[in-house]
């Protein structure tokens, strides 16, 4: 089992160099960029996975997450607090070198928080809002679970709309790069920014945060905790008959899937320089919960690949003005005819269900 | 607050709670048939309003009514014959995922028929700025058309299911459905008629509501989401109550205004479903032994 998840692993290590050799040779680097980007939202991909797979609970308010992490990211480091210079918790900040002065355009003085310290409390405020709502969410079931969630989302997406300090309809812009390590001798800065001469940089640094995302589920199902989950999933009373704490199980996944969203957000914002409101909408949410149903929903490895194809091709502006159309049609589709995902398909079995369906 | 806006919130108030309790009906009758949320249901408010606009070009408003309620109810069970009846005891999650995905599908077919741009119908009788008074209050003459197909509509329903044979074949497939089956119901049917009954219930919505609210092709989200919330608040299954819990979620949400800004309101009901969610899922009038019962 172990050495299966590792080759796996591997595979798909090899996979990301193939496609770079690839994308090399035949002079079409520019992909790399949708690459990369389909990493990120790869990142909410699974951890939604390893939550409606594993857990056995719908979120239809992950966009959410995505933009808590997205936005309190990109505001922290754009919006100014020089005004602020002077009252405590400013201070308190900047003793701990967590600000950043520099000057704007019109050598006015700015204040803002360095990426690193804004990932820090964006992910944290993601986490904390999935512990606060999940605590009473995670007690509901079936429709009112998927409308719970779904309600969360539209909160989130109503007030990023209507606060200015988020730039309401706009969103924000001009988010600077996110500067993991600096400068190292003959190397330049490891730096998460959609600069053109980083693009390289950037597409390994995705998938390798991707391919580190996605060792640590798999490692979180197959220990004990992921046993108890799966039993959860499948039996939440003989779950809790055999000693499993199973609403603090749904919660820790819930918490851990929502940090895996607002990461992917915070990386995402950095790498695209902005934010947008359409980010945390109820369509986003609903592709997110799509993909995760094509891949299949107890199959991370199903969800990765299929998560990460079909945002490449949207992205790539493959399905043009039918974009939201076709996820709604693959929704569909693949929840009448292969519940368990596209690659457990068996073609008989579609034959099967296509046969008595028009006999009934 | 003068007593006067008082009344002029009220009424407000009292005019889009009629509508999120006919939204709210439609998610029970399809709930009461086949223990399903439909998540589609907004879509077919959106619809109704739609079909009748285009049609309008053609034929008298009354026609062009009652054909766009007619051709809404036809798409309903074109719906539940493609996509539900032929599924083998279906999981919750599944039909959950399967109504959103029609929803979206409803959505992105409208965009492209009807394009972004927002329409209605005109007003039935009058125009936008035509009112009467009662008092010192204003009223539109459409809000009284709102507030008449409400009332039509839940008096109909009522005799629907106590009175006709068939409504009384629905009520027993909403009670037992294998216990129904033996008793030669054809229960597949009534789930299909539930789809046309709450398709058609949508669409008439959709019409009297237009000319006040407009119709967009993706105004139907936000009211599929107020409209749920009024059923769970009046308690899933139970549409008397959501005429009550439908018409105090309006008028909260119009006194609301007077505290907070606009761009808000939808907030607020949807915190209100969710608080509402927290402390009593089985809503206000409904009975929290009967919720346990049921499958969600």
């Amino acid at each position: 089992m172990q050495q299966r998840k590792i080759l796996a692993l591997a595979a798909l290590c090899l996979l990301v160099v193939g496609l770079h050799l690839a994308a090399v040779l035949t002079g079409s680097l520019f992909y790399l960029t949708q690459l990369t980007m389909a990493a990120y939202y790869g990142l909410v991909i699974i951890g939604l996975g390893t939550l409606m797979g594993y857990a056995g609970q719908i979120s239809l308010g992950h966009a959410g997450f995505f933009a808590i992490g997205g936005y309190l990211a990109a505001s922290l480091t754009t919006r100014n607090l020089a005004i602020f210079q002077d009252s405590w918790p400013v201070r308190w900040l900047e003793g701990l070198g967590m600000l950043k002065s520099a000057q704007n355009l019109a050598g006015e003085p700015l204040l803002t928080m360095v990426p690193w310290a804004a990932c820090g409390c964006a992910v944290a405020a993601a986490a904390l809002i999935a512990l606060l709502i999940g605590i009473p969410v995670l007690k509901l079931q079936g429709h009112y679970l998927a409308m719970a969630t779904l309600g969360f989302g539209t909160i989130i997406y109503r007030i990023l709309l209507a606060s200015p300090y988020f730039g309401e309809a706009d969103g924000i812009s001009e988010v600077p790069g996110f500067t993991l390590l600096p400068a190292l001798g003959q190397l330049g800065p490891v730096m998460v920014s959609g600069d053109p001469g980083l693009r390289v940089a950037n597409y390994y640094l995705a998938w390798g945060v991707l391919i580190l995302g996605m060792g640590l589920l798999l490692n979180l199902i197959g220990s004990r905790v992921g046993r108890a989950l799966r039993s959860l999933h499948s039996s939440p009373e003989a779950a809790e008959a055999a000693g499993v704490d199973t609403s603090r199980f749904k919660l820790q996944v819930f918490v851990l899937s929502a940090v895996y969203a607002a990461l992917a957000g915070v990386l995402l914002t950095h790498f695209n320089g902005g934010i947008g409101p359409s980010e945390a909408s109820v369509m986003k949410s609903v592709r997110y919960v799509a993909l995760v149903a094509v891949g299949g929903m107890a199959h991370l490895w199903g969800t990765l690949l299929m998560g990460v194809t079909l945002t490449f091709l949207s992205l790539r502006g493959v399905f043009g003005t039918f974009d939201d159309a076709v996820f709604g049609t693959i929704l569909i589709l693949v929840m009448l005819f292969a519940p368990e995902g596209i690659l457990s398909l068996r073609l008989k079995q579609v034959w099967n269900a296509i046969f008595s369906g028009a006999r009934s | 607050m003068s007593l006067d806006l008082f009344f002029q919130y009220l009424f407000a108030g009292i005019t889009y709670g009629a509508i999120y309790a006919i939204v709210a009906i439609g998610f029970n009758i399809i709930y009461n048939a086949t223990g399903i949320i439909n998540f589609a249901q907004g879509e077919f408010v959106m619809l109704g309003g739609m079909i009748s606009i285009s049609l309008l070009q053609f034929m008298p408003l009354a026609a062009a009514m009652a054909l766009a309620v007619a051709i809404t109810m036809g798409i309903g069970a074109t719906i539940e014959m493609l996509f539900i009846r032929w599924l083998d005891r279906p999981s919750v999650l599944r039909m959950i995922i399967i109504t959103i995905g029609i929803s979206i599908l409803l959505r992105e077919s409208a965009l492209h028929i009807w394009g972004e741009s927002i329409r209605s119908l005109p007003y039935f009788y009058g125009n936008e700025v035509t009112t009467f008074s009662l008092g010192n209050v204003h009223i539109s003459p459409q809000v009284l058309w709102v507030l008449a197909a409400c009332a039509v509509m839940v008096g109909g329903l009522n005799v629907f299911f106590k009175g006709t044979p068939i409504g009384r074949e629905m009520r027993a497939c909403a009670a037992n459905r294998t216990a129904a089956l033996l008793c030669g119901i054809n229960t597949r049917n009534m789930v299909t008629l539930s789809f046309m009954l709450s398709a058609g219930i949508g669409a008439l919505a959709g019409c009297v509501m237009s000319p006040i609210t407009y119709t967009q092709y993706d105004s139907g989200t936000s009211l599929a989401i107020k409209g749920f919330t009024v059923a769970i608040l009046g308690g899933l299954g139970n549409s008397m109550a959501a005429v009550a819990a439908g018409i105090l979620l309006g008028v909260i949400e119009a006194f609301s205004v007077s505290v907070v800004p606009l761009a808000f309101q939808d907030a607020i009901s949807i915190t209100i479903l969710l608080l509402i969610l927290f402390v009593r899922p089985h809503g206000l009038f409904g009975s929290s032994a009967a919720a346990r019962l049921k499958d969600f």
